[in-house]
């Protein structure tokens, strides 16, 4: 058992939550995977203080987070860089010292990693907080204390990782047709890709909504909900695209025209509001298709 | 079959129906391909996630269009029996859509033979569907705010039940002690895909 070892929320900042790498597996029971927005940042938050791929860390939202160690622990912080501490670089907390994260220069969400992992009881297999099913870890809160795990690895002998931080400008991204391409003529489509669009304010874990001239349908009538991944960039009755993030319904009914490629999706889970992002046509659809038809 | 792309992670596989996405679920999930994370079913496709570390959309497609779908998707699922009470809000106006006698819903709802068809909505929220069909049950005209937690319910040719309280367009006809979502059960949802589902009238409590 550990002995007391736990840091404590003094400050969470607009939003904090206890994330890790999710619930795969569940999916047809109703269960989305959930976990954290930024998997790159999250993995690399956990490889500075030597955890295990799978540890749960914080994901910190816009900044604002106070975290005070109640033991001496050692933490690292990645994604967006907020003024306070180091980034990208572990850092060692007395018990009693504080953190103090002021809002990031770019980027939208910081991952917290502390050696040992956050140790609060896992739900159904993972430690996310799943803000759209409402499962896992309750939304951090002034005074949570969160217990820490013993730490597993050795540390990584790493002082600082080059990592380049999250685009201040336009994010461009990778897209690849989706399911429902076919319900929007090459007007659309060439529209979609043409233009810019703005991260609106409504946007969140579950998904980025898009500000643009509205896309048209080709294609009416209602589609029954099918299943979809994080990356599905879906479109309503509205014809402003949704971009959906980690915490995404496991199904949707309206039509997923496009998706963003899942090696750019981490780079969407940093888009601020207001933010520009624009599409660009990915060729790994021709890929496939081309494997396919030598497959007979 | 349709294989549709789904990004670089997942393919769509679209099907005539949903005994179609049953019968593929079931073979999929007795001979997973490799790297297979994720199978979600729907009303009339089956989505196939794939970990990209561990195999690719082509190898996948490749296992998924070799696969020979099971034609007993129906009978082979675990039986679950939910005990009801058959006193829901809607139960009268179920009753005057089928042009029946409230008894006679209950005797068609408890007589009929369900399967969990696929989950979604919310976690352990299953579409259950019956080999005999016919229901064909409209939504409420404005849905509830507030529908309590082991709602029975019906629309269209689905039958659920509601795993907590939620908002909710549809019609309802009873309700259920037995929990279909407890997180300190293990499994926690009761209702997965291909589990066959027997209602049993309790009476009154």
């Amino acid at each position: 058992m550990t002995a007391g070892r736990a840091v404590t929320v003094v400050e969470t900042g607009p939003l904090a939550t206890v994330q890790d790498a999710g619930r795969p597996g569940q999916a047809a029971l109703g269960i989305g995977r959930s976990g954290v927005c930024d998997r790159t940042s999250y993995r690399l938050a956990n490889r500075l203080v030597g955890n295990e791929a799978g540890a749960a860390v914080l994901e910190v939202t816009f900044g604002g987070l106070v975290l005070r160690a109640e033991t001496d622990v050692v933490i690292a912080t990645t994604g967006a860089r907020c003024p306070g501490g180091p980034h990208n670089a572990p850092e060692r907390l007395a018990a009693s010292q504080q953190l103090r994260l002021g809002p990031p220069v770019t980027g939208l969400r910081t991952y917290l990693a502390v050696r040992g992992g956050i140790a609060v009881a896992p739900v159904l297999g993972s430690r996310s907080t799943d803000l759209l099913a409402g499962l896992g870890p309750a939304v951090l809160s002034p005074g949570t204390r969160l217990p820490v795990g013993e730490p597993t690895g050795p540390m990584p002998g790493v002082d600082v990782a080059a990592v380049a931080d999250p685009t201040a400008g336009d994010l461009v991204v990778h897209l690849l047709p989706g399911p429902r391409r076919d319900w929007f003529d090459d007007t659309a489509w060439t529209e979609l890709l043409g233009q810019e669009y703005a991260a609106s304010n409504d946007s969140n874990r579950i998904g980025v909504r898009l500000e643009g001239r509205p896309l048209e349908r080709t294609r009416t009538g209602e589609l029954p909900s099918e299943g979809m991944v994080r990356g599905a960039l879906q479109v309503p009755q509205s014809g402003s695209p949704v971009l959906f993030l980690a915490d995404h319904p496991v199904t949707g009914g309206y039509p997923v025209v496009g998706y963003v490629h899942d090696d750019d999706v981490d780079r969407c889970g940093q888009l601020r509001p207001g933010q520009a992002v624009r599409f660009t046509a990915s060729h790994e659809a021709v890929d496939r298709r081309a494997g396919r038809s030598s497959a007979g | 079959m349709r294989v549709l792309p789904s990004g670089s992670t997942a393919l769509l596989v679209e099907l005539d129906d949903i005994d179609a996405v049953l019968a593929l679920y079931a073979a999929l999930v007795d001979d997973r391909p490799p790297g297979v994370v994720d199978l979600v079913p729907a009303a009339r496709t089956l989505l196939v996630v794939v970990d990209p570390e561990r195999s690719n959309l082509g190898a996948v497609e490749a296992a998924v269009r070799s696969t020979t779908p099971r034609a007993d998707a129906r009978a082979v699922g675990d039986v679950v029996e939910l005990p009801v009470v058959y006193d829901g809000a809607d139960l009268e106006d179920v009753s005057a859509h089928l042009g029946c006698t409230v008894e006679e819903v209950v005797r068609r709802h408890t007589g009929d033979d369900w399967t969990v068809a696929f989950c979604g909505f919310a976690p352990g929220f299953g579409y259950l569907t019956s080999a005999s069909g016919g229901w064909g049950i409209p939504r409420r005209d404005s849905p509830r705010t507030k529908v309590p937690a082991g709602s029975i319910a019906l629309a269209g040719e689905f039958s659920g039940v509601y795993p907590r309280e939620s908002p909710g367009g549809w019609q309802l006809i009873g309700r259920t002690e037995l929990a279909v979502f407890d997180l300190d059960r293990e499994p926690a949802a009761l209702l997965r895909p291909g589990n066959r589902i027997r209602f049993v009238d309790v009476g009154t409590s």
